[in-house]
């Protein structure tokens, strides 16, 4: 934990200048606020730690991103927790397996992911930001949202319904184009049958129906971008040109200052 | 925000009957008794349960055992489950003209994900998608006598149909009381609200039985499904039925 890593300086006295080690703990920022109407249940005026989210297409880059991000946090002293989409004890698997036999519809989809989340939101980030952890969230109710736009569903329902979702201190956008994208999708893991949007475009060429979907998603990300005021990284650079930037924004976040070292732990 | 579909005509030809009320007030035994009528009339009729559909079984039920169950996860599953029955198992028989029978309804998720701590305005954001019923009606019993006819016919009441898990009592039996009455009020609130019928489910059964087939006559009438008047089951039968 961040803390034990704090020392005490003499009152008065210039700081010496900082090493990577010498991370100082988050200052706890303003209160965190509930999305939309929240859990009545549950108080998170108290929640000392930070919320970070990163997102961004699929095969866009960000759980490369997300991990460095982690190493670099601990490497200054920060307690680091991960949280990543559909990575529920509750429903996880369920939606893999409904994603295999492609027993959702828009109506079922929406929802188990609202489930999804929920769960990690109560089991995972609520306490760890109660803990004071840095918490990196691996997409966010901004996917949701994104999806659920580009298939149509109706916008304010989906909002509602992510009601609960406790509003991240920062977002981070990784941008890209759809050209590019397809690139890198076909070179890492090849198309996906969600992932291409195949479900809207029953008996389509799949990679008409990706490239399709992708950038009616890209469309709606950039609208979201605007309206939440998401921090736009341009996802075409270098990983590690993304990840100081990222790291910047963090660092500023944190109040912590940012150093030549800070641009270089674990960076080529 | 745009209205809600359980405020709007649902538009299909078929008609949706749903039962609602507390564990015990006697509606799953009208339930069916509405839909063997129904059936000996020669009309088609299709029946749903509130937590049948298979795609968050296994969620629900390892959610349960391990206890990793919140107010808004239960919620949310709950909701999952009616959307999948919803677009499988009711919409469908709607639009042949059949006739859906839903044991529970979304109110239940209103009356009792409330009771359980969520947000009443949000869980009634989370089921927008959800279609008006035809006729929606509430079986209201008092707490001791749901208790009763649940004790006298399977001895042990169930976890969270007594509310354990929001640690209102340790005791079982108060724990129940005391949650089923929050879900009551949240009952007594919706009448109003979603324009539910309410049934005394005090009632003898087959009096009960005689007044919500008059009140399914009345609205099948208008549809041109006839109903002859001799095939109400006089009161011996119905009782035969029930009991």
């Amino acid at each position: 934990m961040a803390a034990a890593r704090t020392r005490n300086r003499p009152s008065g006295r210039r700081p010496r200048r900082r090493t990577a080690l010498a991370g100082l703990p988050a200052q706890p920022l303003a209160g965190k606020r509930f999305f939309g109407r929240g859990l009545p249940y549950v108080d998170i005026s108290d929640l000392a730690g930070t919320l970070v989210v990163v997102e961004g297409s699929d095969g866009v880059g960000r759980s490369t991103q997300v991990g460095l991000l982690k190493n670099w946090l601990e490497v200054r002293g920060f307690g680091v927790a991960e949280t990543g989409w559909t990575r529920s004890v509750l429903v996880g698997e369920t939606i893999d397996l409904a994603k295999e036999g492609h027993a959702m519809n828009a109506l079922t989809f929406n929802l188990l992911y609202a489930t999804d989340l929920a769960d990690r939101v109560e089991h995972e980030v609520i306490p760890a930001l109660r803990s004071g952890f840095v918490v990196l969230a691996d997409r966010y109710i901004y996917t949701a949202f994104a999806r659920a736009a580009a298939r149509r569903a109706d916008n304010e329902w989906v909002r509602a319904l992510y009601g609960f979702a406790v509003e991240p201190d920062i977002v981070f956008y990784l941008k890209i184009d759809t050209r590019t994208l397809i690139y890198r999708v076909l070179k890492s893991s090849g198309l996906d049958y969600w992932e291409a949007g195949m479900d809207q475009n029953p008996g389509c060429d799949p990679f008409d129906s990706f490239t399709r979907h992708q950038s009616k998603l890209i469309r709606e990300f950039d609208r979201l971008a605007a309206e939440f005021s998401f921090k736009t990284v341009d996802a075409r650079k270098e990983v590690s040109d993304i990840q100081r930037e990222i790291r910047e924004s963090v660092a500023g976040l944190l109040h912590i200052d940012f150093t030549e070292e800070d641009r270089m732990i674990g960076l080529k | 925000m745009a209205s809600h579909g359980l405020l709007k005509e649902h538009g299909f030809p078929g008609t949706l009957i749903v039962v609602e009320g507390i564990d015990g007030s006697g509606k799953s035994t009208q339930a069916m008794l509405i839909k063997q009528w129904l059936e000996a009339n020669g009309i088609r009729v299709f029946f749903t349960e509130w937590n049948s559909s298979s795609l968050v079984k296994n969620a629900t039920k390892m959610g349960k055992k391990k206890n990793l169950l919140t107010p808004t996860t239960f919620s949310l599953l709950h909701a999952t489950d009616f959307a999948d029955r919803l677009s499988y198992q009711v919409i469908p028989p709607l639009k042949a003209g059949m006739v859906v029978v839903a044991d529970r309804y979304a109110f239940t998720a209103f009356a009792r994900d409330t009771a359980r701590g969520v947000d009443p305005l949000w869980v009634r954001d989370v089921y927008r998608f959800a279609i008006k019923p035809d006729l929606a009606l509430y079986f209201k019993v008092p707490i001791q006598v749901s208790l009763r006819r649940i004790l006298g016919a399977r001895v042990k009441i169930k976890y969270y149909e007594a509310g354990m898990d929001t640690g209102l009592s340790d005791d079982l039996v108060e724990s129940f009381e005391l949650f089923q009455g929050r879900v009551l009020e949240e009952y007594d609130k919706m009448t109003g609200e979603f324009g539910l019928a309410v049934m005394d489910a005090t009632l003898p059964i087959t009096t009960q039985q005689q007044m919500f087939r008059e009140m399914v006559r009345d609205i099948l009438d208008p549809r041109q499904i006839r109903i002859a008047h001799h095939a109400l089951v006089p009161p011996r039968t119905a009782d035969a039925l029930g009991e």
